[in-house]
């Protein structure tokens, strides 16, 4: 992958901020996404709350399937593949996907290794709980970053948890001495000129959103309070009551999260949320899949 | 002098970094309440133009930013924000501004694959980086329209009174010519 393309790649990610990315499984649905105002839509066969539901390995969707929603929508598609799979990666480059999601959500294909990003001409986007994890998946080629959060619950808590620690970890890293920075390389295991970037600009080298347990507008003005630069919605959408209207108000809050007046307004008259699973309730931790 | 960001989407922070380098004051544009005094200039950045069209008719910005474009407020629109200027778009059925007598097909290079980066001419400035993420292009101008940039024969950047709209990212690139040029505009 040539410098120039990792970089329209990280522009791409770029685009999207103070946007929401929105889980379709469906033309249908991915049409409902983008007349809502999503900036992106994610194709999966299954949100992560029915994956989580099902049990079982979970891949990467029919080509055909995507495609479909390809064809349907004229906003940037996204696609997950498993954790370390080259070949699933490699059959959504071939299609002319816009991103694709190594994404923990899907059962991992290596318990090792991540998929070397830079040999890709397509973007990559991953997941992190921490900065170590963050800079890592850049070092490996990703050009978007997102929070692991807890994928089909419909509990920000884990979100919440990984963006503070990631922020808080930026900012230990700007306090440090200049010659203090090599043994923070050591710590965070990753390179030293990407801990050398975060220490000089106070920001990750690339677009960082919010992913996982995202149900409200309230949750999606949290995460940007927090300092995300766009919001991921798998589940709590089209598991809602009145997903066109749940999706219209989280893009909305994502755009004017500052404004409480506005945000109550918002949350007015959405129907029924996800009902959603609590932390000490899962099974299942799909964020501790790939570190 | 103040120029006004439209910042409910896309890569706004980027145009501000520009404004800020050039010592330029400016502020973001989210709701109404916003553009309650007056300002000088505004910019439309990139990102996605249906994101962008539908929030400005919900968050009620749509009639008032329209108002002031055709008042003659100087307008600089980036990709996305072209795509809101255009009069006609070829492969879509809505429009949004329409204020820049022109034709702009969306997605025109195809999907991520087919963003680029290159430097060519442009009128009045001289060479210029631009970079391309799914990015639009002009099919067709009215006359009265400058055409300030074409890449292999396509058009990309167009003034037309006091609106300048380029189909690249002037605001990726260190290279701050073509908001100085818009500055000079005001």
């Amino acid at each position: 992958m040539s410098n120039n393309r990792y970089n329209l790649n990280k522009e791409l990610a770029q685009m999207l901020k103070g946007g929401v990315i929105m889980d379709v499984t469906t033309p249908e649905q991915a049409k409902i996404a983008e007349a809502a105002g999503a900036c992106a839509v994610m194709a999966l066969e299954r949100i992560p709350a029915d994956i989580r539901a099902a049990g079982g390995v979970s891949r990467m969707s029919d080509p055909k399937m995507i495609k479909g929603i390809q064809e349907a929508v004229s906003i940037p598609v996204m696609a997950k593949v498993r954790i370390g799979h080259i070949a699933e990666a490699q059959i959504l480059e071939a299609i002319q996907i816009d991103y694709i999601d190594e994404s923990e959500v899907l059962s991992p294909a290596d318990d090792i290794y991540h998929i070397d990003k830079t040999q890709f001409k397509v973007p990559f986007v991953c997941g992190a709980k921490d900065l170590g994890e963050a800079l890592r998946r850049i070092n490996e080629g990703a050009s978007m970053i997102r929070t692991k959060g807890e994928p089909g619950t419909g509990d920000i808590v884990q979100a919440v948890r990984h963006m503070r620690l990631i922020n808080s970890e930026i900012r230990r890293l700007q306090s440090l001495r200049q010659d203090e920075l090599f043994n923070a390389a050591k710590e965070l295991q990753v390179p030293y000129d990407l801990v050398l970037y975060v220490h000089e600009n106070g920001k990750l080298p690339v677009v960082n959103f919010a992913a996982g347990g995202v149900a409200t507008p309230a949750d999606a003005a949290l995460m940007m309070q927090l300092g995300a630069e766009g919001v991921f919605v798998g589940s709590g959408i089209f598991k809602s009551g009145d997903p066109a209207k749940r999706a219209a108000a989280i893009v909305q809050a994502v755009t004017n999260y500052n404004d409480p007046e506005l945000l109550a307004k918002l949350s007015e008259d959405l129907g029924e949320a996800m009902v959603g699973i609590n932390e000490d309730e899962i099974q299942l931790l799909m964020a501790e899949r790939g570190k | 002098m103040k120029i006004g960001i439209l910042a409910v989407q896309g890569a706004f922070i980027e145009h501000e970094k520009m404004l800020s380098t050039l010592g330029v004051s400016h502020f973001e544009i989210r709701q109404p309440k916003d553009i309650s005094t007056s300002f000088d200039g505004l910019i439309l950045p990139g990102g996605e133009s249906t994101v962008m069209g539908k929030l400005l008719h919900e968050l009620n910005l749509f009639l008032p930013l329209k108002e002031a474009i055709l008042n003659d407020v100087p307008v600089f629109g980036t990709c996305a924000g072209l795509i809101l200027l255009s009069q006609t778009l070829t492969n879509s059925t809505t429009t949004h501004f329409g204020t820049l007598p022109v034709s702009t097909k969306r997605n025109a290079y195809g999907r991520q694959l087919g963003s680029f980066q290159t430097t060519q001419h442009f009128e009045r400035i001289g060479q210029v980086p631009m970079t391309f993420i799914r990015a639009p292009y002009i099919e067709e101008v009215s006359d009265g329209v400058d055409i300030l940039a074409t890449v292999d024969h396509h058009i990309v950047a167009v003034q037309y009174k006091k609106q300048l709209a380029t189909a690249f990212h002037p605001e990726l690139t260190s290279n701050t010519s073509v908001h100085e040029y818009f500055l000079s505009m005001i």
